[in-house]
């Protein structure tokens, strides 16, 4: 009996291990379900429905969690069956029909159902899991339980607090979809719903107008990418032989199906797709706007998730970028350039905010930047890795600065009037707040200086040596940009009102937890150490290209740090020494050109300008009122010019042809319409005798086209 | 044959005529009774329709069922034939729901000066009118039915309409009877060209007996008759007016169902009985409905008024399904047909909404509005719900009309420009961000901020229970189309690939 229950526990263990990895759907529908409920159920609840979103949230998490195990253990098996010692070939090879058993090629583990046909194609809906699905569901469900929790005490006397979390888990379940679809429409699903969570969320205190205001800027700028993405979806649809299957897509693209030109087309919707959701240049604006949204939600949705997709796009569909781009080539390539533009872009602008969330939103857009032009040059493990970590110290700094607002600074997010000196006041904060700044300006060991070699190591051994100098110098502006921040928050006399605190541990805990990952999550994939779990477990092994695996350049990583080092040894002799800038102090007042500079900056390279005013205000203004214009007085005057025009007709016919005949309808017509009154009463009078006469016209006019015609 | 399957069609579309009769017997001031009578008229009629859908088989949806073929003028031979399909049943079911739905909206919400017993009439007459013209398998029957629509629709704009309505009925009267005197001439040219007026037996012959040149003269009558009536751009100018004017259940009906007999003689008479004419058409549809996509987003853009906003977004989206329809393949016309299903539920909505809205404001200047979600929460995110729909998110109803159509675009039926269509698929696609703008303006105007303060006091009704009941059924099946898209292409795939799969 006793071996027998072994057996048998054992056996479940094995079917219930299996189970999860492939009905992992059951993750995103379970907060799909919170959402429901919250909604439905949550503000007669003792917590206002946030126990069901931290809940469900939880078990979301856990489920990541046991997933990404079985996804390790179902490698490793693989790898065994394969002859184990495989690992040096590590799947690099191109495998085309993405089955289990090629060489290396460990397919992902999918579940599909019959979604919708049309010209009696069927296309079905369903879930992938892989090394790349698992990392994002463990990176969003876990900055999602850590915000839930975060905003029981953040968001505790907001008038909209159940309304929030409906929101965060509806959030969850979108970004959920979005990262286990197997096919781009399904993918494009969960990439609008996020958005439309980003839209509700942005605009959360929507009585205030800029608030949503910042909603709106944000839905329509990344829908203005999404047409991009909306015609890449279609192109590659063409282009993989009508489908919508990522894989399928990924192999056609390798494979050069179809020539290269419409791959080049393809990749370069796609990017624009990325430049809208990802907030890359020159559609970065409405990432800063963002920041008018709770903070969790910053925290969230614009720092660690949603904006993430676009790179995550990137990832997922790397095969198109890889034939489009050409990036086996090590030349120029649209996105790599793009990527670049937004490092320095982004890192150049985050200098001149006062507002400590308008910072880490810059930085954000940055470090996007680094994602981004990662892929570009080839560094796919690379830029998935930095996604990864910059999910937990971008978490971290936007949820300290939303600890500092909470209790030190009074809802203030103005360094330079609310803040100064609170690392006195704000220990842990500080703590947390320093390591999360110098884990993203990317000190040795933690998490952010793995990431960012890597990506510069790919860069470099790839051929592409502009962007890794560009990677370098971003480094030494993030570096810079940040010391700013610190010394401005938490050095110098406190300028604020009020009385700051520590904040309740709802707050502090997950401040620490995300501090202890900014720490050691750069481990996870740190190559000199002989650790490379990104590489192993993350990187496809089914319809990927051969990218570069980078050696680890000891040189490359001592001069990025000694760099990042000078730069804050500078800024901080700079900042704490001579106070306020020492010898730069004043130079905007004496100095046309940084002035210029400065008013450049401050104005945001006037791109807000340029699309509030000039475009957006130019198609809702001139353009919107001249088309209705034209409608009112061209189309219809036509229209009401035959309306007048009939009855005239009608008049010459009465009084030229058919005077003789006084047929009493005709005399109505021709009396009313002989007054002068207005067309309306002109119009409605005799409209019995003007259908007759219109089908009259209308039945000569096509009488003669016939007989013409035949 | 069982009696059900030769009757039901009949007894779909004629039972609203019987209601007819009994509200016309019942006393005016007996409100109630004809109420009831009205609300079972409709409910009964969706019975036999249910009976419809149950029976259909969905396995031979490319033929029709349910035949009825009769002999009615012999004279000219034209037939009382009915008869439905998988391309039919779609707005055949949306046509029975809206009148049920439209009616328990009314229920205390009869518009000035009120009379419910001619209102309800009106209603039941237009039921006739919208379910036949989807069954009718007969040209001259088609027309008939195309043509009661129209009656009592001037009447509900011209009675029960705002401040302009006599202006706004009788533009609509005239520029529909205008487009269908053409109709009615093509209809007479494809008789005296084939000697038939039944469809199914037109469109088999499949445009064989009749010259290339005269395919297209009497393709632009159709042309005229149906794009008139969708409408397509520059034919549209009589929307935005009687949509103004018009009663909310009257905008309700014309946004849903009316607008729909347009594109859907286009796929069920003028594609299929006149490919080669349609062949050299294409283009240009495909041409004003893409203008019509921006133009009508543009003028949205300038409104101050929420109805108006609403009426001109239907020609935009119109567009979209015109678009599919214009690509001639089975994909763009599967596409079309749930744009038509989808625009009709949505949009229905969306007037729903903001009747309520001027219920209860008084007004629809959405300068004077705002904070729509403060005073009535649930109202506000029901017109949320329905914005975010109309834009076309995925996941929702409107996305299934309009990204396959998008997408049909690419690839048009041989024979069309790829260039050009393709070209139309890149500006049909910039009119989603158009689309995302107008609606997420109106909506921030009407529902954020905080109320003005001329109604910052006033007692503003949240959703009720008529409301709730009319509105539900909405939401969920935008929801449950959006989810599983098949519940419409299932039916109409086979229809559509039988008829235009080469």
């Amino acid at each position: 009996m006793y071996r027998l229950a072994v057996e048998t526990t054992t056996a479940k263990a094995e079917i219930a291990a299996p189970w999860l990895i492939s009905h992992a759907w059951v993750i995103p529908l379970l907060m799909v379900l919170s959402f429901v409920t919250i909604l439905l159920f949550g503000k007669r609840m003792p917590k206002r429905g946030a126990e069901v979103g931290i809940t469900a949230v939880g078990a979301a998490f856990v489920m990541s969690c046991i997933t990404a195990f079985q996804w390790i253990q179902h490698v490793e098996d693989s790898l065994a069956g394969e002859g184990g010692s495989a690992l040096s070939g590590l799947g690099k090879s191109l495998v085309f029909h993405g089955g289990v058993g090629a060489e290396s090629g460990i397919a992902p583990i999918t579940q599909t159902w019959d979604w919708w046909s049309n010209g009696l194609i069927k296309f079905s809906a369903g879930i992938q899991i892989d090394g790349l699905a698992v990392m994002m569901l463990f990176v969003v469900t876990f900055i999602s339980l850590l915000v839930h929790v975060y905003s029981t005490a953040y968001m505790e006397h907001d008038t909209r607090y159940t309304y929030f979390y409906a929101a965060l888990s509806l959030f969850t379940g979108s970004m959920l979809v979005l990262v286990v679809a197997n096919n781009s429409l399904m993918l494009l699903t969960g990439w609008e719903l996020v958005g439309v969570c980003s839209f509700m969320l942005i605009g959360h205190w929507w009585e205030e107008k800029p608030n949503s205001n910042a909603a709106i800027k944000a839905f329509l700028t990344t829908r203005t990418g999404d047409i991009g993405l909306l015609l890449g979806v279609i192109v590659t649809f063409f282009a993989a032989g009508q489908t919508f299957n990522l894989t399928e897509i990924n192999e056609a693209a390798l494979a050069g199906r179809g020539g290269h030109t419409i791959w080049l087309v393809g990749a370069s919707l796609l990017l624009m797709g990325i430049i809208g959701k990802s907030g890359q240049f020159p559609l970065h604006t409405w990432l800063p706007d963002a920041m008018a949204g709770p903070t969790p939600v910053s925290a969230l949705i614009h720092a660690a998730t949603m904006v993430v997709a676009g790179v995550y796009l990137g990832a997922r569909l790397y095969g198109v970028f890889w034939q489009g781009f050409s990036i086996a080539d090590g030349g120029m390539n649209p996105m790599a350039i793009i990527g670049a533009i937004t490092i320095i872009v982004g890192a150049l602008l985050a200098f001149v905010q006062d507002d400590i969330k308008k910072v880490l939103a810059y930085s954000t857009i940055s470090q996007l930047g680094y994602m981004v032009m990662g892929l570009g040059v080839g560094a796919w493990v690379g830029a998935i890795f930095h996604l990864f970590t910059h999910a937990f110290f971008k978490a971290l700094l936007f949820l300290g600065a939303g600890s500092i607002s909470h209790s030190g600074s009074h809802h203030s997010f103005d360094m330079k009037k609310d803040m100064g000196g609170l690392r006195k006041f704000m220990p842990i904060t500080f703590v947390t707040f320093m390591i999360g700044s110098a884990a993203l300006a990317g000190i040795v060991p933690l998490a952010g200086f793995w990431s960012k070699d890597e990506i510069l190591a790919t860069a470099g051994q790839s051929g592409f040596h502009f962007f890794q100098i560009i990677g370098i110098a971003g480094a030494v502006l993030t570096a810079a940009y940040m010391t700013r921040c610190i010394y401005l928050t938490f050095f110098g006399e406190y300028r604020g009102h009020h009385h700051p605190h520590e904040s309740p541990k709802a707050i502090t805990v997950p401040l620490i937890i995300l501090a202890v990952f900014s720490t050691v999550a750069g481990l996870a994939n740190a190559a000199p150490l002989g650790v490379e779990k990104f590489a192993e477990y993350v990187e496809p092994r089914v319809a990927f290209p051969e990218v570069v695996v980078p050696q680890f350049e000891g040189i490359l990583a001592a001069v990025s740090v000694m760099a990042v080092l000078l730069s804050v040894g500078v800024c901080s002799y700079l900042w704490f020494r001579k106070d306020q800038l020492g010898p730069f102090k004043g130079l905007t007042q004496r100095n046309a050109a940084a002035r210029g500079g400065y008013t450049f900056l401050v104005n945001k390279y006037y791109l807000d300008v340029l699309y509030t005013d000039v475009v957006v205000g130019g198609i809702k203004g001139p353009l919107a009122r001249s088309a209705y214009w034209f409608n009112q007085n061209i189309l219809d005057g036509v229209v009401n010019g035959i309306g007048r025009g009939a009855p005239a007709f009608g008049r010459g016919l009465y009084k030229y042809v058919d005077q003789g005949t006084v047929d009493s309808a005709y005399n109505g017509l021709a009396k009313e319409t002989g007054a002068a009154g207005g067309l309306l009463r002109r119009l409605q009078s005799g409209q019995v005798q003007r259908y007759a006469l219109l089908i009259v016209i209308a039945i000569a006019i096509f009488s003669i086209a016939l007989i013409l015609a035949k | 044959m069982d009696w059900f399957d030769s009757w039901a069609l009949t007894l779909a579309v004629f039972l609203p005529a019987v209601g007819l009769v009994l509200v016309l017997a019942t006393p005016k001031a007996q409100e109630q009774t004809v109420k009831v009578i009205a609300l079972l008229t409709t409910i009964v009629t969706a019975a036999v329709g249910i009976g419809i859908l149950t029976k259909f088989n969905y396995n031979r949806s490319g033929s029709l069922q349910f035949v009825v073929n009769k002999s009615w003028i012999p004279v000219i031979d034209a037939r009382y034939h009915l008869g439905i399909d998988g391309i039919a049943l779609p707005m055949f079911a949306l046509s029975m729901l809206i009148t049920i739905l439209c009616i328990i909206y009314s229920w205390n919400h009869f518009p000035e000066p009120h009379n419910p017993k001619a209102f309800l009439a009106l209603i039941l007459l237009l039921e006739v009118g919208m379910n036949g013209t989807f069954v009718a398998q007969d040209l001259i029957l088609f027309f008939i039915f195309f043509e009661v629509v129209l009656l009592p629709m001037f009447f509900m704009i011209g009675v029960w309409g705002g401040p302009n309505r006599e202006y706004a009925s009788i533009k609509f009267f005239l520029f529909t009877l205008f487009g269908s005197a053409l109709m009615l001439l093509s209809f007479l040219a494809l008789y005296f060209k084939l000697g038939s007026f039944q469809i199914p037996e037109l469109a088999r012959l499949h445009g064989a007996g009749i010259a290339h040149g005269t395919q297209v003269l009497i393709f632009a009558g159709l042309f005229l008759g149906f794009a008139i009536k969708v409408p397509m751009f520059p034919f549209h100018t009589w929307l935005p007016d009687a949509h103004t004017e018009a009663p909310t259940v009257g905008s309700v009906i014309l946004a849903a169902v009316l607008l729909k007999l347009g594109t859907f003689g286009f796929i069920r008479i003028a594609l299929p009985i006149l490919p080669s004419g349609a062949q050299t058409w294409a283009p240009w549809i495909g041409l004003l409905a893409v203008i019509g996509i921006i133009y009508g987003a543009l003028a949205c853009l300038a409104q101050t008024d929420m109805k108006r906003v609403i009426a001109f977004s239907s020609v935009s989206h119109m567009g979209f399904v015109m678009l599919g329809i214009a690509t001639l393949t089975t994909f763009g016309i599967n596409a079309a047909i749930f744009g038509m299903v989808a625009h009709g539920l949505i949009t229905g909505l969306l007037f729903f909404v903001a009747g309520s809205v001027q219920h209860n404001y008084h007004t629809r200047e959405m300068s004077r509005l705002g904070g729509l979600l403060q005073q009535a929460p649930r109202m506000g995110w029901i017109l949320g719900f329905a914005v975010m729909a109309s834009l076309g998110l995925p996941g929702l109803a409107g996305f299934w009309g309009e990204f396959p159509a998008i997408l049909s675009a690419y690839s048009p039926a041989a024979g069309l420009s790829e260039g050009l269509f393709r070209g139309f698929m890149a500006v049909a696609a910039i009119g989603t961000v158009l689309s995302a703008g107008y609606l997420l303006w109106m909506y921030q105007r009407v529902a954020f901020g905080v109320p003005k303060d001329e109604f910052a006091e006033a007692h503003i009704h949240d959703v009720g229970p008529a409301e709730w009941m009319a509105w539900t059924p909405l939401i969920l099946l935008t929801l449950a189309l959006g989810i599983y898209p098949q519940i419409i292409f299932g039916v109409t795939d086979r229809a559509v690939t039988r008829i235009f799969g080469g």
